[in-house]
């Protein structure tokens, strides 16, 4: 395979976007907050892969470590009244939005305090108080629902916007082009965020498309789409706020394309380096382009910012996650009588 | 009152909701200029704008997906499926959204969907335009199936399936739409969900149908009531759930089931039905019950489709054997 072909180039390359990030005109205290979200979505991810490696969860989950900038970066200029869909893996979805953390396990653990009341697992977040309408692991599945929301949300007359994650491999599926074709026909402020991780389960992108620049197919449904580093917090950030601003002023549909790599395996905790196309010599060069590590580079250099700051911001945030951890590992399950409840409308 | 048929009560319904309900739109192929490809949603564009009644791509699983994202918005979309066959697409849609948003969120949110589409054969075109598949709809949890055999079912039935907060696929007997008018108050009012409907009392043996197969049932029937057999007649209306209560009370009283439908036979709803009033009301029978049905097959093109669906002969040939058991 010719890698050089691939319209990404550079984007896809882990040698290259490996500096410190550029954070000229950005507010530092706001740098700081996201560097703590960054964080808290890191470490709770570690702390479910080790509890996923110790058998303490009994149910699949799938990791997004090494792509938290880009939920923290979308959710940054989001309001509570904009509608959020997720996919598989979404932890980070959830939790940029601020959902909590004990919320978060407890759903993973399947106990009544889960932010789905323990009906959904890892897979199907749930977050209405802070826009998060749900992630679905149905590749693909919940972008016909932003689409609809997005409707709606537009005869609401607020300005909201829906905003719908989806993976590189979801654009393999049909229904992604359904949505892109009418959200475009029918100006819906919907913004499609493609998390393109160069990978569908094991299969990279080369082996599954003869191209790797997802919004080739929002251009193609005449969306304005923007490809950027995914891993560079910063203009993620900018980007979706740009793009963000825009829908809200009636400008119809946008594709946002952030290319990342998934440091874990498909599903579960492993790093599955044994699975892919370069993916063992890929991953240790793309754990060289952490988004996390590339901030706080940047924020050194800045001055105002050392290694202590850093570190003391990780042990209050590995406090936290661990204190909600053990929260949730007490919390009880839900009644046998959910099972029945709630599959029709209780009628009187 | 007005003397309606099956299509135009339907479109009466729509008429009445999107009038006294601005959460309610209309959404589908060809439903706003065009009116539907059977008419359905004619004249309901001109009457209430492009944003309420309004025309989609060639997509269903789109049209599925998005009535579920505004559904779960506080919007209630009215969907329209061109031809039963074309509803497969938003099976994905439906099965993995539409009938579980509301458990998987323990009540947070729901669904106010209603998915229309055509049903059955008897309009002479091939398989995807014509054949019966209530019984996928009513295999999913979350989901209602609602069939309606006459004008004024379809009028009540389906003014409560856009009020009823879960999603609704409500399949309509093509080859009813327009075989008889009737009339109709367009007064607003529903019927009520999860109810058989009794259309004639008997004694010596129920006879469940729904949809379209009411008409060779109610036929049958009279045309047994000349030969002394009294057949109660019992419209399901609501294929899913099932008002198991109101069969099995006229099963205890009159002994013997028949039970006739379009579809196919294997895992039909009449499978179903046999199996509860089985295990619920098995001494009570005093004969083997029977399902007259379609066959197991694709649904045939024009020339043999009257073969395929069961007609007045093997009606009368399925209740006959029951009352002679």
């Amino acid at each position: 395979m010719d890698m050089d072909s691939f319209e990404l180039g550079d984007l896809a390359n882990p040698r290259c976007y490996t500096e410190p990030l550029d954070i000229g005109g950005c507010d530092p205290v706001l740098l700081r907050a996201q560097l703590r979200m960054m964080l808290l979505i890191r470490r709770v991810e570690e702390k479910i892969g080790d509890m996923l490696a110790a058998q303490k969860i009994p149910t699949p989950c799938h990791l997004g470590i090494g792509q938290e900038a880009i939920a923290v970066g979308v959710s940054e200029y989001l309001r509570p009244t904009d509608r959020v869909f997720g996919a598989h893996r979404s932890h980070a979805h959830f939790l940029a939005l601020g959902g909590e953390v004990t919320a978060l396990m407890a759903e993973i653990l399947g106990r009544d305090a889960g932010c789905s009341r323990g009906m959904g697992g890892s897979m199907h977040l749930w977050g209405g108080s802070v826009g998060f309408f749900g992630s679905v692991p149905i590749v693909a599945g919940t972008v016909p629902l932003a689409v609809g929301a997005a409707l709606a949300a537009k005869k609401d007359g607020e300005s909201a916007v829906a905003v719908v994650y989806l993976g590189d491999g979801a654009a393999e599926e049909g229904s992604i082009h359904e949505s892109l074709n009418l959200a475009a026909v029918w100006k819906l402020p919907v913004l499609f965020v493609c998390e393109n991780n160069l990978f569908s389960s094991h299969m990279h992108i080369s082996l599954r498309q003869p191209s790797n620049r997802v919004a080739r197919y929002a251009e193609a449904h005449c969306i304005q789409a923007a490809t950027v580093d995914g891993n560079d917090l910063v203009v993620v950030s900018r980007t979706s706020d740009d793009m963000v601003a825009a829908m809200r002023d009636g400008g119809g549909p946008r594709f946002l394309e952030v290319v990342t790599y998934r440091w874990r395996g498909h599903v579960g905790y492993r790093e599955d380096n044994d699975v892919g196309v370069n993916r063992s010599t890929d991953l240790t060069l793309w754990k060289r382009r952490d988004p996390i590590r590339r901030l706080v580079d940047a924020l050194t250099m800045a001055g105002g910012w050392d290694n202590h700051a850093f570190h003391a911001m990780d042990e209050a945030v590995k406090t936290e996650v661990e204190k909600a951890w053990q929260q949730a590992e007490t919390a009880p399950y839900p009644p046998a009588s959910a099972l029945l409840d709630r599959v029709y409308a209780e009628r009187h | 009152m007005a003397k309606v048929t099956m299509v135009e009560a339907i479109t009466l319904a729509m008429a009445y909701e999107l009038e006294h309900d601005p959460s309610v739109v209309v959404l589908g192929e060809d439903v706003g200029v065009n009116g539907g490809v059977f008419r359905a949603t004619a004249g309901l564009q001109q009457r209430f704008g492009k944003e309420r009644v309004m025309d989609t791509p060639l997509a269903e699983a789109l049209i599925a997906g998005m009535s579920i994202g505004m559904a779960a918005q506080g919007m209630k979309p009215v969907a329209e499926i061109q031809f039963s066959g074309f509803i497969y697409p938003t099976v994905d849609q439906m099965i993995n959204h539409a009938g579980r948003l509301r458990t998987r969120t323990r009540g947070r949110l729901h669904v106010p969907m209603v998915l229309r589409a055509p049903s059955g054969g008897g309009i002479h075109a091939p398989e995807h335009h014509s054949e019966s598949n209530e019984a996928l709809f009513a295999h999913m949890p979350g989901i209602r199936t609602l069939m309606p055999s006459s004008p004024a079912r379809a009028y009540g039935l389906l003014l409560a399936a856009i009020r009823d907060p879960d999603p609704v696929v409500f399949l309509e007997p093509t080859r009813l739409y327009r075989l008889n008018k009737q009339e109709v108050e367009d007064n607003g009012e529903a019927l009520p969900l999860d109810t058989c409907f009794v259309l004639r009392e008997g004694e010596d043996v129920t006879l469940v149908s729904w949809g379209a197969m009411l008409h060779e049932t109610l036929q049958a029937a009279a045309k047994l009531a000349e030969e002394g057999a009294s057949c109660e007649v019992i419209d399901l209306a609501s294929v899913s759930p099932i008002d198991f209560e109101t069969i099995l009370e006229s099963v205890e009283k009159t002994g013997r089931l028949a039970i006739i439908h379009e579809a196919p036979k294997n895992c039909g709803v009449g499978a179903e039905i046999a199996a509860t009033v089985a295990e619920k009301a098995i001494y009570s029978l005093k004969a083997p019950i029977e399902r007259v049905t379609g066959y197991d097959i694709p649904m045939p093109l024009f020339k043999l489709e009257h073969d395929y669906i069961p007609g007045m002969e093997r009606v009368i040939q399925g209740i006959r054997k029951v009352l002679e058991a």
